[in-house]
């Protein structure tokens, strides 16, 4: 027990400068990309920019408007950072390390994306505030539509692996990864994701070029902060989700000899993959226009939902046929069977 | 610490929480405690041994069907209309109702923070227990025998769920498509 709590105690005390990281890493890679330099003035190269900006932060004067509904206003973004560190519970980051191996991790994750929502609309009501109250319908709005997906695109590599359960579906993927035979499913999900953690193409909760910056408008000190943090939670933890269910987890690759891939650490691996995860998002930010809010949930509706439905029945009509991954499905044949 | 102590104070939670939903006069806060409440009963499905049933009962109730009362409540501003100096602090009898705003704000918000923290904890501790056995007093009921049960025996309940919320869904487009205004093209 105790040294569970220890166990949780590391990966918070990794897992949030590593968020706060991301912030850099996010400015300096938009500007090699877009022909600039980024911000490289504090420290060797900019490292310390984060910190930089944690210490304005910090000195900036805590402020809760007058007519915002001030319990609310300050449990929001708690209820934000909150629920994305929860779904952390459930990442198997290496053979050995992670919090818990629960029965039912997938399910567990996509309650606590689900939940997240909660944070970003009390945030838009509370602030009493037209532009914060648009932009958090538009977050429900928005996080509800792609929560179905979500759930589905993940389906398949349930069926597949049989299990629920992280820890299982990575080792499920020891002989091939599923990204071979999810690739479908793969993109629904990567998609669905970038629209759960409001992200650029997906950002119109805090468009700013409609809502000035959406459900934080009023946000400012500490409290934006955690706002702030939550989204680089939740880009990596997309991005450590995705790597677990489709690319292995802290597998070596297969096509690796068994040497080589045992001669980096199972957890090297894990931070490789999704850090690379993290690099195409960031990508993805600085190379798509926004979309408009309807042809936004036009396209969730009209072309995720279809293609989600249609790798699932895709992939349980091979699985039941024997094409791919045919072996263990026997036990739950036998039981409607018999 | 036994089993029971954990599923009795989540039952009380969600007794407790579901009494103040119907109790309560302001709709954010009811729909707040109806979340606790759902919260709750998961957790008690949980150590009932049904991890399944309670991930659920988050992803669709707690998760998205409430979701959508709080967007409707927000949108609609129910509680704006009835009586607006409860937020906007006020002016007309001075110290006395701004004293009483803040206490309203208190034991509205307070009691669901409460109880969902309590909700917080038990979960935190059946995570730092889950590994050592899974301790439930009944046996556990897993994705799979729920898929075969509804499959197998329950099929005609499933069939007849499925035909009614098609039916839902089918008056829903009804309603919501409205008349087709020309220049309308969505």
């Amino acid at each position: 027990m105790i040294f569970k709590l220890i166990e949780i105690a590391v990966i918070l005390g990794l897992l949030i400068p590593i968020a706060a990281m991301l912030v850099w890493v996010e400015r300096r890679m938009i500007g090699i990309w877009q022909d600039r330099k980024g911000p490289n003035r504090v420290g060797p190269f900019g490292v310390l920019q984060s910190l930089a900006d944690l210490l304005k932060i910090l000195g900036k004067d805590e402020f809760t408007p007058k007519f915002a509904d001030t319990f609310t206003f300050i449990a929001a973004p708690i209820i934000a950072a909150a629920t994305v560190l929860m779904s952390f519970v459930v990442v198997p980051f290496s053979d050995t390390i992670g919090i818990s191996d629960l029965n039912i991790g997938v399910l567990f994750f996509l309650a606590m994306t689900s939940l997240a929502v909660y944070g970003v609309v009390l945030a838009g009501w509370a602030s009493k505030n037209k532009y914060a109250l648009l932009g958090s319908m538009r977050a429900a709005a928005q996080t509800i539509s792609y929560e179905v997906f979500m759930g589905l695109s993940v389906m398949g590599v349930v069926l597949l692996s049989g299990s629920f359960n992280l820890r299982d579906i990575v080792i499920a993927q020891q002989d091939g990864w599923f990204i071979g035979s999810q690739f479908i499913g793969f993109i629904v999900f990567l998609v669905a994701g970038i629209a759960e953690s409001h992200r650029l193409p997906f950002d119109l909760p805090e468009a700013e070029t409609e809502l000035t910056a959406g459900f934080h408008t009023e946000y400012s000190g500490l409290k934006f902060a955690l706002f702030f943090l939550g989204e680089y939670l939740g880009v990596t933890l997309i991005s450590a989700m995705s790597v677990t269910l489709f690319f292995g987890g802290y597998l070596a690759p297969a096509f690796l000899p068994a040497d080589i891939g045992q001669m980096i650490p199972a957890m090297v691996w894990f931070i490789g993959k999704v850090f690379v995860l993290i690099m195409f998002f960031i990508l993805l930010r600085t190379s798509l226009p926004r979309p408009r809010f309807d042809q936004l949930l036009e396209f969730g509706w009209k072309v995720m939902l279809p293609l989600a439905l249609f790798n699932l029945l895709l992939t349980a009509v091979l699985k039941l046929t024997g094409v791919i991954g045919g072996i263990s499905g026997g036990g739950g044949m036998g039981g409607i069977s018999g | 610490m036994t089993i029971e102590i954990p599923f009795y104070l989540a039952a009380g939670i969600a007794i407790i929480a579901s009494i103040r939903v119907v109790t309560g006069a302001n709709a954010i806060h009811a729909l707040l405690y109806l979340v606790v409440s759902l919260l709750a009963v998961a957790v008690c499905f949980y150590f009932m041994g049904a991890p399944f049933a309670a991930g659920l009962e988050v992803i669709v109730y707690a998760g998205a069907i409430l979701v959508l009362f709080v967007f409707a409540v927000m949108m609609f501003d129910l509680q704006g209309d009835k009586d607006p100096e409860h937020y906007y602090g006020d002016s007309n009898s001075g110290n006395n109702s701004s004293g009483s705003s803040h206490n309203s704000w208190f034991s509205r918000w307070f009691g669901p923070v409460l109880l969902a923290s309590v909700l917080l904890i038990e979960v935190i501790y059946v995570i730092i227990n889950s590994s050592n056995s899974e301790q439930s007093t009944s046996t556990i009921v897993s994705a799979k025998q729920v898929g075969i049960l509804l499959y197998g025996p329950y099929l005609l309940a499933v069939e007849i769920a499925s035909f009614l919320l098609l039916a839902g869904l089918i008056a829903g487009y009804h309603f919501a498509k409205g008349q087709d205004l020309p220049g309308r093209n969505l």
